[in-house]
C-alpha cells in the first residue's frame, strides 16, 4: 500500500490526558489501575478510570451529544495540538476531502442505560432523551459536528479491534479517491453494559491484570480516547516523519468470544499487515500485543507470534496500565506503538513477573531501550475478529 | 472523479412478505406481496439449533448474505465482507439495559456477546468458515452509503469481490420512542471486479444534496432504519440509470447503474 504520513496523534487513558502522560507513567512503570469505584454496586475488580469526565460538561453549543463518551471523545481532541494540525490540513485538502473513521465498541451506551435506569413512566427523562447519543454511531456524530469535516463520515464497530481497523478503512478510503486525509480514532468509556457484560462471561480479574503471566486470570477493563490524523505522502515530507505502513485484517472462524486456539486468524493479520508494509518478520522492532491477560487469549496470541517472529523481537501488552480499553485499545495502543518509533522506549510488560512457558522468549516483561524503524499493533474482537498495523519511521 | 465500475453479481434481499430478491423485484415493478411468505428468515448458515436461537437482525443477515453469494455462484468462505446496520440489535440493547437497571449480575452472557455490533458479521464467517476480513459498520441514515464506499473502496484496493449486507430490525421498549425502527429488513449486493459478465453495474461518487425518495420499496418500510438503502434496490428493480443514496450531512452517493 503507499505509506501514509501520521500528522498527529494523541491517547487519553487512565495515565493521564495526551502522549506525554502516557510515555512518562509507560516509562516510570506507573500503572493507571484502581480498585473499581464505577457505578453504583461495583464488581470487585479494578479498572483503568478517566479522572474528571463528571465534571466536564461538553460545551453548552454541543449539550445535546452530552454524555460520558462525547465527553472524553471531546477532551481526547483537545490534546496535543490535534486540532489546530486537522484545522492546517483542512485549509489545504477542503472539508469535503477529510474523512472521518472512528471506532467504538459502546459508544454511548452508557446514556441508553442511565435512561433505562431513570425512567419516568416508562420514558427517558428529557435530558437524555436525545436521539443521536442512543445508537452506535454517536460518537462519529459528535466528533463530525465539532470538527465540520464532510468527507466520507462512518464508525467502525467490531468489538474490540474497532479502532484499530479504522486505519485500514481510512488508508483504503485515501487510495481509491474518496478522500485525501482522514481523521482516524476510537473512543470506550466505562459502562454497566461491558462491566457486567464481561464479568458474566467469568473474564475479569478481581486484581490488576497480569497479561502472559502463568497465573494471570483474567482482563482489567478501562476507557480511552484517542485520534491520529492521516494524509497523503507530500514529496517534503521530514526523513524520520511517522507512516503508516501496513495493515492485515482477518477472522478467526471460530467462535463469538473465544480466539482461535492457535491463534491462526491473528497469525494471517499480521502476516498480511507485514505484506502490505513490504517487510519481513525480523524487520519488527517492537508490537504492542492484545494482550489482555484472559488465559486463553493471551494463549492463542503468544502461539501466533512464536509462529511468525524471531526469538529477539520485543512484544509486551500495555493492559497493565490502561486496562483494556476495549473499543479503544486499537488507537491507545497504536499510540504506544508510535512512542516506542519516536523514542526508542520499548515499554515491558506491566503487573506480570512469572512467564508462562507456553509462551515464547519475544513476550517481554522488562522495559527496553532501542533505536528502531518498524513497530506494529495487534487488535483483536469479539467475533474473531482481527487487525493488525505496521508503523514505520520513514 | 469517476468513481470504480464493479459487477452486482449478486442481489438479495428479505422482508416480511417478500423473503426474496424475485418477490421485492416483481413487488417493485407492480406486483403483491408473498400471502404465506414466512414470518422469520432461516438462514442456512447456522446449525438448525442456532439458527432457531440467533437474534433475528443476525437471521435476516446471514440469510441474504447467503442469498446473494448462491445468486453470484461464489463461495462464501472466500468472500471479505461489509455488515452495516445503523443500530444492530435493539431487542438486545433493550434487555442489557433493563436488565442492568434491574439485576447487574443476572446479564446472560450469550445475550452479552450478541450485543456487539458485528455479531452477523461474527456469524457469518464462523458459518461460512471465512477467515478473509469483515467488518461491522453504522452511520445513521447513511450506514448503507457508507457501507458501500467501503466496499467499493476494498475492490478498488485489489480484493476481487466482496459482500455487502445492511439490515435492521425492529426498536424495542422505552427505546422506541427515541430511535424508532420499524420491522425487519435486509438486502445484500454481491460485488466483483470481474468485466466480462452479463450482470448489471454501478459506480458512485459523492455529491452534495439529498437522496431520491425510492419506489415501491422504499415506501412499503420506511420506518426501518435501513430503508436509506431500498432506493437503489427499487432502482435495481426497475432499471434506473441512476439513483441518489443518502451518504449524511447533506451529503449523496451518485450510484450509476447499467443494466446487463
Amino acid at each position: 500500500m503507499p505509506a501514509l504520513a501520521i500528522r498527529a496523534y494523541t491517547a487519553t487513558t487512565a495515565l493521564g490526558r495526551g502522549r506525554e502522560a502516557q510515555a512518562q507513567a509507560l516509562r516510570e512503570g506507573r500503572s493507571g489501575l484502581r480498585r473499581n469505584d464505577f457505578g453504583a454496586h461495583p464488581l470487585d475488580c479494578w479498572i483503568g478510570r478517566v479522572d474528571g469526565l463528571e465534571d466536564a460538561p461538553l460545551p453548552p453549543a454541543y449539550a445535546d451529544w452530552d454524555c460520558r463518551n462525547n465527553r472524553l471523545a471531546w477532551l481526547a481532541l483537545n490534546q496535543d495540538g490535534l486540532l489546530p494540525t486537522l484545522a492546517a490540513l483542512v485549509e489545504r485538502r477542503g472539508a469535503a476531502r477529510v474523512a472521518l473513521v472512528l471506532g467504538t465498541s459502546t459508544a454511548s451506551i452508557g446514556a441508553t442505560e442511565e435512561g433505562y435506569a431513570r425512567l419516568q413512566d416508562g420514558r427517558f427523562p428529557a435530558e437524555l432523551a436525545h436521539a443521536r447519543i442512543h445508537q452506535p454511531h454517536s460518537l462519529a456524530g459528535f466528533v463530525q459536528q465539532v470538527t465540520g469535516l464532510r468527507g466520507p463520515c462512518v464508525t467502525v464497530a467490531t468489538a474490540c479491534s474497532s479502532s484499530a481497523k479504522v486505519f485500514a478503512q481510512a488508508a483504503r478510503l485515501i487510495a481509491a479517491g474518496y478522500a485525501d486525509a482522514a481523521l482516524v480514532g476510537g473512543v470506550d468509556t466505562l459502562c454497566g453494559s461491558v462491566l457486567f457484560g464481561f464479568n458474566s462471561l467469568q473474564l475479569v480479574a478481581a486484581e490488576p491484570c497480569r497479561p502472559f503471566d502463568a497465573t494471570r486470570n483474567g482482563l482489567s477493563l478501562g476507557e480511552a480516547g484517542g485520534y491520529a490524523l492521516l494524509e497523503r505522502i507530500d514529496a517534503g515530507d521530514a526523513p524520520g516523519a511517522l507512516q503508516l505502513r501496513g495493515y492485515g485484517e482477518t477472522s478467526d472462524a471460530h467462535h463469538m468470544s473465544a480466539p482461535h486456539p492457535q491463534g491462526l486468524g491473528a497469525q494471517l493479520a499480521m502476516r498480511d499487515a507485514l505484506a502490505r508494509a513490504g517487510i519481513g518478520a525480523g524487520d519488527v522492532g517492537y508490537l504492542n500485543l492484545h494482550g489482555t491477560a484472559t488465559p486463553a487469549n493471551d494463549l492463542a496470541e503468544a502461539q501466533a507470534i512464536s509462529a511468525l517472529f524471531p526469538d529477539r523481537l520485543h512484544a509486551s501488552s500495555t493492559k497493565g496500565w490502561t486496562g483494556h480499553t476495549l473499543g479503544a485499545a486499537g488507537i491507545v495502543e497504536s499510540t504506544v506503538a508510535l512512542l516506542a518509533l519516536e523514542r526508542g522506549e520499548l515499554p515491558g510488560t506491566l503487573n506480570s513477573q512469572s512467564p508462562d512457558p507456553a509462551c515464547g522468549p519475544q513476550i517481554r516483561f522488562a522495559p527496553a531501550r532501542a533505536e528502531i524503524r518498524y513497530a506494529m499493533n495487534n487488535s483483536f474482537g469479539f467475533g474473531g475478529n482481527n487487525c493488525s498495523l505496521v508503523f514505520a519511521r520513514a | 472523479m469517476s468513481g470504480h465500475d464493479v459487477a452486482i453479481a449478486g442481489i438479495a434481499y428479505w422482508s416480511r412478505g417478500l423473503p426474496s430478491w424475485a418477490a421485492a423485484r416483481d413487488y417493485a415493478l407492480g406486483g403483491e406481496a408473498v400471502a404465506d411468505a414466512p414470518a422469520r428468515p432461516s438462514p442456512q448458515l447456522l446449525p438448525a439449533n442456532e439458527r432457531r436461537r440467533a437474534p433475528e437482525t443476525v437471521a435476516v443477515a446471514l440469510d441474504v448474505a447467503l442469498a446473494a453469494c448462491q445468486a453470484a455462484d461464489r463461495d462464501p468462505a472466500e468472500l471479505p465482507s461489509v455488515f452495516a446496520s445503523a443500530h444492530g440489535d435493539m431487542a438486545i440493547t433493550d434487555y442489557m439495559c433493563q436488565t442492568l437497571a434491574a439485576d447487574p449480575r443476572a446479564l446472560s452472557p450469550i445475550r452479552f456477546h450478541n450485543s456487539v455490533h458485528n455479531a452477523a458479521a461474527g456469524y457469518w464467517t464462523i458459518g461460512a468458515g471465512c477467515m478473509r476480513a469483515a467488518t461491522a459498520i453504522c452511520a445513521e441514515r447513511a450506514s448503507f452509503a457508507q457501507g458501500l464506499i467501503e466496499a467499493l473502496a476494498q475492490l478498488a484496493e485489489g480484493s476481487e469481490a466482496v459482500l455487502l449486507v445492511g439490515y435492521d430490525g425492529p426498536s424495542a421498549g422505552p427505546l422506541s420512542a427515541i430511535t424508532p425502527s420499524e420491522d425487519l429488513l435486509g438486502g445484500a449486493l454481491l460485488l466483483s471486479r470481474a468485466a466480462n459478465t452479463s450482470a448489471p453495474r454501478l459506480r458512485a461518487r459523492l455529491d452534495e444534496g439529498a437522496a431520491d425518495a425510492g419506489g415501491a420499496l422504499t415506501r412499503r418500510l420506511s420506518g426501518n432504519a435501513m430503508a436509506t438503502m431500498l432506493p437503489l434496490f427499487d432502482a435495481l428493480a426497475t432499471g434506473a440509470a441512476q439513483v441518489r443514496l443518502d451518504a449524511g450531512s447533506g451529503r449523496a452517493l451518485v450510484v450509476e447503474l447499467t443494466h446487463g
